[in-house]
Formats: structure tokens, C-alpha cells, sequence
């Protein structure tokens, strides 16, 4: 039947065309001298070449085209009686002599369209007549060509007839008859191609089959077209046909093919009421049939119908959609043993998007979908196919994005249970995922409940999921833990008592993930425990009733277990950093030992633990800083902590670090304030002292030719005394001043011109507050410059 | 017209997640010529970012931040003005305008930028002026309560320097804004 070589292929169909064209032209001629016998006899000749068994399927229409081009021409000569004077009714039997039955049966199928058009006999008859002829012709191209022109000319008439044109109901199921009955029969002949013919291969076959698939599709076309095809009988007839054969034929191109072409063909009101029927069909097609893509597609179309209005929505309700697709799917998956976890999955996000499109408030529905694939993927072994996962990855997505909210995600109890069963690779990925919806949509995860479940479902990145860690990339750990780190702040609740129950939650996690860990987590969770401590800070004395548990002391014992993990890690700088500022927040609360034990820390972690002699300096900065904004110390207290300070401050490395932090001690003596500290002569103690370290710091550079000029050193301690002197420090004089404006300027001369400017705009300064007159002006009048 | 972005305090991750939305779609590349950061970014995301919305960009340290490479301060020259950046925790007592006003003669400045106190601040004094941006974030401080989102942008052009001053308060973004006039200064001796 069909050939290999393509070149004499080509040589055929050209024969072919040849023949067809030398016998029309000698048609033609007897049709231009209304010569019946002749035209019939050269039409017979010319509908032979179809006779053939060398061309495959797109050479052949290449041939069919051409003669049924010819076919046309004739029609219209048959069609005008005055021209050969020959009834149809005579006409119809005058060609049933041709001698082969194909070129037969094609006049036949041409006088007939002209019959039927005449009413001079009823259409059914007509159309069952011929339909029941062609299958005279059994070769399978040659016998869907056939079948196809009879469909093509009679497609006109079949709409009017169905179109209650006549007024005689029962017409309409005679079309629908007609149409079913060559629907299957060109069902079956395209099904038989695959069987036939000389050793091929498999894919060719296909591959030409495929050209002729809406050859047999057209049939379901014109039935969708049919005006009196209504629910009732697409319901009662129609579907129940075509869904026969499909599952009959055993044929996988057939069965994917026709599927399809129902569910894009017919409307989705029809399938929506049909939907039992037409899914039933689906387990029962053969196992190589991609049936989840014809699922797909149906519930895509689905899903777009239900969106068109309110009422549609009601329907599916009404007609159970989402369990008969649920339902059908399992069966699907329970039928194709062999398929794989891949196609399974996708099944199920398909049918999740559905479900997110047309039932979105149904989060039982979404759950349940969810089961059914924590189902399927508690039956394998852990899913090691790529594309699966991904498709896992997509299932899970899908809620997310659909529901702004992050919160409503977290409710679908069969959320994390997916997720278990993902590697840890991709469950970090998912965890990421759930993180950045929450950090897009601004969600505010407010329970301790759902604290519990988000954290339950971003375990992967809290903890290391198995005992041998996997490999870790520096800067994806990185980005791991800042971004929990960022979550931390959406767990809010404005009730301190589940605020602090959140706190508890996540320290409980964060605990449990291991060293390399707490320094990413435990300053976002101690900055909010801080933010906690100061909401109570104003409530203070608010509190009636029963002992409440949340109270800042209970918060300070909490933020002191978690920086003491910190600076175990170790992390002492940073742990450092995180006692002062609870010792501020203490000093807020009136807590002066709880104040005092945090400093207490700080001393400890800064004698043992910062060694670099950079951290220090910063180190005893920030504690001169926080020491000095400190008022709930009692004196003891005080001095005991500032003497450590300013002891700490002389004994850094570098000279003139010791300098400064020795005249920052000085402001440990003098606080602004009511209640402040002005202790005019330790002051001045300090920056004696400071004074006598840059003398030193002088001399050695001078020895060792530093350039980091120690005048600097002096002019930022003439700075200081002027700070003082008009904060009113008695013990600072302007004689004193003056002093120091004297000293530098004689280290100035053999010096660098760096300190020139800094110099000068001191001086500048001071000229400023003389010419300011009043009190201040008084004052600096008796400095002499 | 020379725009300048002083932000800094923004404290992410460690205090914040992330810059309020308004502030995030006013922060548009190509319209800002320099940007001077006062520090406690804190990570590497932070200063990528900044980086795209303008390549000038100029870091101090804060104690949190995670790059131990930023500088202690900073100085730099934007047409007639000098000016100064450091973060502030190194200056005792913090917030002190009159020990500001000593780090500014010591960089030798008109203008110093300074954070860590989380508070907005546009002072003038004597030799110059001290902007403190405030936290970006509106993070939690130990200095400052009740912090609302704040930065500052500076339009300087000639003598003259306009601070822009913008405040998230209630949800709502606020402007306002402050005139500096610069008196020409001799050249300085060398």
C-alpha cells in the first residue's frame, strides 16, 4: 500500500495527477457538448487513479484534492437537469454501472449530494444508502477518503436537517445517526493502518496517521455544529457512541486523538453535565495513552468556564466536579501501574489548579488533593527524578501563590507532609519559597500555632536534616539563615503573652539548628524580645489579676540563655554587642541587677574572649557609650563598672587608642540631666591623664617616627576641655586652656599639616563663642589667644 | 543640582526585614549621584542594593556590620561642600551634638553624616552642619524610642544645600526640608 522510496513516490503521485487531468480534460469537453455518457465514462476513468495503493497519506490527498476539484464541476452539471435532460432519481442508478467500485461510489456520493438537495426522496434514506455502500471500500486511506468526501458534501445538508429545517424532529437523530455510523466506520479504518502493511516502522505509521486524524475528528466537528444536538441527546446518543469506540478501537493514537477533540469540540456546559460519563472512559484507554494531558486540557477548560459566572459555579457544585475528578484521576493512576511518579504528580497539580481556580475558598478540596499525592508518594521510594520533584516543587508553589495570605497555606494539613518526602536539596528550596511569599505579601504570622507549623515546614533550612550534613555552599547558607533571620520579624502579636510564647517557639528551633546557625538567628530574635521588653516597659503597673507570665525579668532570662549560646559558638563580639543592649533595655526597666549581671558579661566575654586589638577598641567604645547613658546603678555599682572601664581603656595597645578611650572615660563623670553625675574633678582626672598618654605617645613616635601624628591627640583633648569648660566644670580653666593652645602650638612646628586645620577651626570655635557675648562670651573672654 | 542620599541604620536582618515599600518605590537607580551610608546595613544584600541605585556609593562602619572592611570615616568633596561620614557609636556620648561638632573640625568638613542613634537630626552650629539621617528601617534602639522610618536626601548646588528630609509616620511618607547656605571660605593653608 504504502511505499518507501520518496523519488518514485513523487513519480507516482505525478503519474497520478496526469492521469486525472488527461481524463478531465476530455470530462470537460463532455460536459461543454452535454455529452452524459461521456462525462460519466471520463469521471469513472479519472476517479481510477484513486485506485491506488503507492502513495502515502499526503500524496494521496495531493490526488484526491485534484479530482475531487473535478467532482465539484460535475456536480454542478448533474445538478442542471436541462443539460443532459437525465433525472436525478435515473441518474442515481445510471451511475451505479461504473465498473470499480471506487470510482463508483464517488459518483455516486456526487449524484446523491444533488438527490438529497432536490427532496425528491428523504434525505435519511439517502444518507444511509450511501454510508452503508462505503463499506464496499475496506483499504484503510482509500476508504477514509471516501468516507471523508461523502461527510464533506453532505455536511450542509446535515445542518439544515438538524436544524429543524423540515419540522420533523426525528430528522435531527437521522443526521446524528449518519454521522455516528461514518464516524465509526473511519474510526476503525484509521485504526486498521496501523496494523497493515510491509515491515514499517512504528513511527512513520504514526506519523501518517497523524496527517489523517481530522479527517475522522471533522465528524465530531459538524455534530458540535448541529443545532438540534442539544444536552438531551449528547447525553443520550452522542457521547455514549463516540466514547464506545474510543474505548473499543484499542488504538492509542485513536483514543489520545479523540478524547481530545471531544473536550475541545463540545461545549464545556455539555461536559460539566456529562462529566461521570466522559471520565469513566479514561482509566479504560490503553496504558501508553497520555491521558493526564487530556485531563490537563479538560480541566483547563474547565476551570476558564466555571470563571465565566456565578451561576456556572453553582453547577459544579451541583454536579460534584471536584470529587468526580478526584475520583477519575485515582482510578487513572490505579489502572497504569506503570506509570511514572512524574506523571502521577502532574495529574495532581493539574488537578490542584483547578481546584485553586474554581474552588478557591475549598481548602478541604486543596487538602485533599494534597493527601492524595502524600499518598502516592508514601508508595515509592524517595523521589530521585528530577522533573518529579520539580513537578512537587510546582504542587506546593501553587497555594502559595494563589493565596496571598501565607497564613492560609499554612492551614492545609497535609502541607508538610508533601514536603517531607522531597530531598533536602529541594525541601531547602521549598522552605525558601514559603519565606519569600511570606516576605512579598507582608504577612504577619501572629500564633504560636502557626509559628510552630511555618517552622515545622522550614525545618530544612533550621536544622541539618540528616546527620551527615550535606554540602554546603558558603554563600547559599548565607542566604539561608538571613532569611530566616528576616522572618523572624513577621512573627508578631501585639498580646505580650503569645508574643512571648512566638519567642519561646523559635528559640526552641533556633536552639536545635546547631552553632553555625545562632549567629544569623539570635539577633533578630533578641531584638525582638527587646521589642517586647519595651511594649511591657509601657504597660508597667497596667497589669491586674492572676500573675502574668510575660514580664521583663522573665525576658531577660530568656535573652540571657540565648546570647550565652551565642558567644559559645563562639561569637563573643556580637554576643558582646547584644549584652550592652540589654543592659540599655534592663537600665529602661529599672532592673539594676539584672543591668549589672548583663555588664558583668561583658567584662567577662571582653577580658577572655576579644583578643584583636581593633575589636577592643570598638569593644570598650560601645561600653564607655552604654556605661555612660546607664542611671539605675547605685554609686558602688557605678564605679565599680567605670573604674573597670576607664582601667580596661588605658591598658589598650596602641597609644593613641588608649588615649581616646581614656578622655571618652571622662564623660562617664559628667551626664546632662537632672539626676546626672558631674563629677568635676574626675573629669579632669581623665583628661590629665589622657594628656600624659599623648606625651608618650609623642615621645615614641618622635623615637620611632611614626606619622600618625599624636598632635592630633592634643588638639582633640583641647577639644575636650573646652566641652567641659562650657559645661561649666569648675576644674577646668581657661588658664589650663590656654596652656594646652600653647603646648600644641609648639608641637606644631616641627609637625605635619593635618592637625593645622583641625587646629584652626578649634581656634575658630573659641573665637566664635567670645563674640557670641552674654554668659558664654564671658566666659571665653578669659581665654587669651 | 547635585542629588545626594544619606541613608544608613537600616539594621537589616538583624532588627528589620527590609525597607519600608513607599521608601523602596521612591529609591529609583539613575536619579541619585551619590550615596553616603552611615553604617549597620548590615549584610552584603543591603549594600548590593544600594549599589544599583547608584554606583557612588560611600560606607561607613557600624558595629554590626557584616564587612569589617568599611572605614571608620570617611571624607569626600560634592561641588563646593566636604563632606564627613561616620556612623557614630565611636563618638562618646552618642548623639552628643557637641562631640559631633569636634569629629566634623577633625575631618575638617562642612557637612558630617551621622547615624547610630536612629533619631533625625539637621543641626547647625559653628563649623558646619550635622545630618543624621535616622534608621531607614525605623529599627529598634536602645537610644531612641518610638522610631519612625526616615532618610535624608540633599540637593546641593553651589553654596547652597537643601535637605530633604522624608519620614514614614502612620504609613504615610512626610516631607521637609531645610536650607544651609555655605559662607565661600578662604583656601585653608598648607
Amino acid at each position: 500500500m504504502l511505499l518507501i522510496g520518496a523519488e518514485d513516490e513523487e513519480k507516482w503521485l505525478a503519474e497520478g495527477i496526469a492521469g486525472v487531468q488527461h481524463n478531465a480534460f476530455y470530462l470537460h469537453r463532455a460536459l461543454d457538448s452535454n455529452n452524459l455518457r461521456d462525462a460519466l465514462k471520463y469521471s469513472a476513468q479519472m476517479l481510477s487513479e484513486l485506485r491506488t495503493s503507492k502513495l502515502s497519506p499526503q500524496k494521496y490527498y495531493e490526488l484526491y484534492m485534484r479530482a475531487f476539484d473535478e467532482l465539484r464541476i460535475l456536480e454542478m452539471f448533474f445538478k442542471d437537469e436541462s443539460k443532459h435532460g437525465v433525472s436525478v432519481v435515473d441518474l442515481y442508478e445510471l451511475v451505479q454501472h461504473a465498473g470499480n467500485i471506487l470510482p463508483r461510489l464517488y459518483l455516486l456520493c456526487t449524484v446523491g449530494s444533488v438527490y438529497i438537495k432536490s427532496k425528491e426522496a428523504p434525505a435519511k434514506e439517502l444518507l444511509q444508502d450511501l454510508v452503508e455502500m462505503c463499506h464496499g471500500v475496506q483499504h484503510p486511506i482509500r476508504g477514509l477518503f471516501l468516507r471523508s468526501y461523502l461527510a464533506q458534501i453532505s455536511r450542509d445538508k446535515l445542518l439544515d436537517i438538524g436544524s429543524d429545517y423540515e419540522g420533523d424532529a426525528d430528522t435531527v437523530m437521522d443526521a446524528v445517526e449518519f454521522i455516528l455510523e461514518n464516524f465509526t466506520e473511519m474510526n476503525k479504518l484509521w485504526v486498521r493502518m496501523q496494523l497493515e502493511g510491509p515491515g514499517r516502522v512504528r513511527e512513520k505509521r504514526e506519523k501518517e496517521r497523524s496527517a489523517l486524524q481530522e479527517l475522522v475528528g471533522k465528524n465530531l466537528h459538524v455534530l458540535s455544529q448541529i443545532e438540534g444536538v442539544d444536552l438531551e441527546i449528547y447525553k443520550e446518543t452522542v457521547l455514549p457512541r463516540v466514547l464506545e469506540q474510543v474505548v473499543n478501537c484499542k488504538d492509542d493514537l485513536s483514543q489520545y486523538y479523540l478524547m481530545d477533540c471531544i473536550i475541545q469540540v463540545f461545549p464545556d456546559e455539555y461536559h460539566l453535565q456529562t462529566l461521570e460519563m466522559l471520565l469513566a472512559a479514561c482509566p479504560q484507554v490503553q496504558p501508553t495513552v497520555d491521558i493526564k494531558t487530556v485531563l490537563s486540557r479538560l480541566m483547563d477548560r474547565l476551570s476558564k468556564y466555571a470563571a465565566s459566572s456565578a451561576d456556572v459555579l453553582t453547577e459544579f457544585l451541583q454536579v460534584e466536579a471536584f470529587t468526580k475528578l478526584s475520583n477519575a484521576i485515582e482510578k487513572v493512576i490505579e489502572v497504569q501501574v506503570d506509570m511514572p511518579a512524574v506523571g502521577a504528580i502532574t495529574l495532581y497539580v493539574s488537578l490542584l489548579t483547578f481546584t485553586l481556580r474554581v474552588h478557591p475558598d475549598r481548602l478541604d478540596y486543596v487538602d485533599q488533593v494534597l493527601g492524595a499525592c502524600v499518598k502516592k508518594l508514601s508508595s515509592i521510594p524517595k523521589l530521585e527524578d528530577s522533573r518529579a520533584t520539580k513537578q512537587v516543587v510546582a504542587l506546593l508553589s501553587a497555594p502559595l501563590e494563589k493565596y496571598n495570605d501565607t497564613v492560609t497555606a499554612l492551614k492545609i494539613s497535609n502541607y508538610p507532609r508533601v514536603m517531607d518526602h522531597l530531598d533536602n536539596g529541594t525541601n531547602k528550596v521549598m522552605a525558601m519559597v514559603i519565606i519569600e511569599s511570606i516576605m512579598k505579601n507582608n504577612t504577619c504570622i501572629s500564633t504560636a500555632d502557626k509559628v510552630e507549623v511555618l517552622f515545622e515546614l522550614i525545618k530544612g533550612l533550621i536544622k541539618d536534616l540528616d546527620s551527615a550534613t550535606d554540602e554546603l555552599d558558603e554563600e547559599d547558607f548565607k542566604d539561608e539563615q538571613n532569611s530566616v533571620a528576616k522572618l523572624i520579624h513577621m512573627l508578631y502579636n501585639n498580646e505580650p503573652e503569645e508574643m512571648l510564647k512566638i519567642i519561646c517557639i523559635v528559640w526552641k528551633h533556633t536552639m536545635a539548628g546547631g552553632p553555625k546557625r545562632l549567629p544569623f538567628t539570635v539577633p533578630s530574635l533578641v531584638f525582638s524580645a527587646l521589642r517586647l521588653v519595651r511594649q511591657l516597659q509601657g504597660q508597667e503597673g497596667d497589669i491586674v489579676g492572676e500573675e502574668v507570665p510575660a514580664t521583663p525579668k522573665k525576658i531577660f532570662q530568656l535573652l540571657s540563655q540565648m546570647i550565652e549560646a551565642l558567644s559559645a559558638v563562639p561569637s563573643p563580639e556580637l554576643a558582646l554587642r547584644l549584652y550592652l543592649q540589654c543592659a540599655e533595655a534592663a537600665n529602661g526597666c529599672d532592673l539594676e541587677y539584672v543591668a549589672y549581671e548583663f555588664f558583668t558579661q561583658v567584662f567577662v566575654l571582653y577580658e577572655e574572649e576579644i583578643a584583636n586589638s581593633k575589636a577592643q577598641v570598638t569593644a570598650i567604645h560601645l561600653i564607655i557609650g552604654a556605661l555612660q547613658r546607664m542611671n539605675v546603678f547605685s554609686v558602688e555599682n557605678r564605679d565599680t563598672l567605670t573604674h573597670k572601664t576607664t582601667g580596661y581603656s588605658a591598658r589598650l595597645l596602641k597609644k593613641p587608642d588608649q588615649c581616646r578611650a581614656v578622655y571618652a572615660c571622662s564623660h562617664l563623670f559628667w551626664v546632662d540631666g537632672q539626676d546626672g553625675i558631674r563629677d568635676g574633678e574626675r573629669v579632669l582626672l581623665c583628661l590629665k591623664r589622657a594628656l600624659r598618654i599623648a606625651n608618650a605617645a609623642q615621645q615614641m613616635a618622635s623615637i620611632a617616627r611614626d606619622s600618625s601624628g599624636p598632635v592630633t591627640l592634643f588638639v582633640e583633648i583641647l577639644n575636650k576641655y573646652l566641652y567641659y569648660f562650657e559645661k561649666g566644670n569648675k576644674q577646668i580653666t581657661a588658664a589650663a586652656i590656654q596652656h594646652l593652645i600653647e603646648l600644641i602650638n609648639t608641637e606644631m612646628q616641627g609637625d605635619s599639616a593635618t592637625s593645622d586645620a583641625f587646629l584652626a577651626s578649634t581656634l575658630r570655635y573659641i573665637q566664635f563663642q567670645k563674640q557670641r557675648g552674654g554668659v558664654m562670651g564671658a566666659k571665653f573672654e578669659s581665654i587669651k589667644l | 543640582m547635585v542629588l545626594v542620599l544619606a541613608i544608613g541604620d537600616l539594621n537589616i536582618p538583624h532588627r528589620a526585614p527590609d525597607l519600608p515599600p513607599k521608601f523602596k518605590s521612591m529609591l529609583v537607580p539613575g536619579k541619585i549621584q551619590h550615596i553616603i551610608c552611615t553604617g549597620n546595613l548590615c549584610i552584603k544584600e543591603v549594600h548590593d542594593y544600594f549599589k544599583t541605585l547608584c554606583p557612588d556609593l560611600h560606607i561607613t562602619r557600624g558595629e554590626y556590620d557584616e564587612d569589617s572592611r568599611y572605614p571608620e570615616n570617611k571624607t569626600l568633596t560634592i561641588g563646593q561642600f566636604k563632606l564627613g561620614i561616620c556612623h557614630g557609636h565611636q563618638v562618646i556620648p552618642w548623639g552628643d551634638l557637641d562631640s559631633l561638632a569636634m569629629v566634623q573640625r577633625q575631618l575638617d568638613v562642612d557637612i558630617l553624616v551621622t547615624g547610630h542613634t536612629h533619631q533625625f537630626k539637621a543641626y547647625k552650629h559653628e563649623g558646619g552642619v550635622v545630618i543624621n539621617p535616622g534608621s531607614a528601617t525605623g529599627a529598634y534602639s536602645s537610644f531612641t524610642y518610638d522610631v519612625n522610618p526616615s532618610f535624608v536626601l540633599m540637593d546641593i548646588d553651589g553654596l547652597r544645600v537643601v535637605v530633604y528630609v522624608y519620614e514614614l509616620i502612620d504609613g504615610e511618607v512626610k516631607v521637609d526640608k531645610i536650607d544651609f547656605k555655605k559662607t565661600a571660605t578662604a583656601p585653608s593653608a598648607h
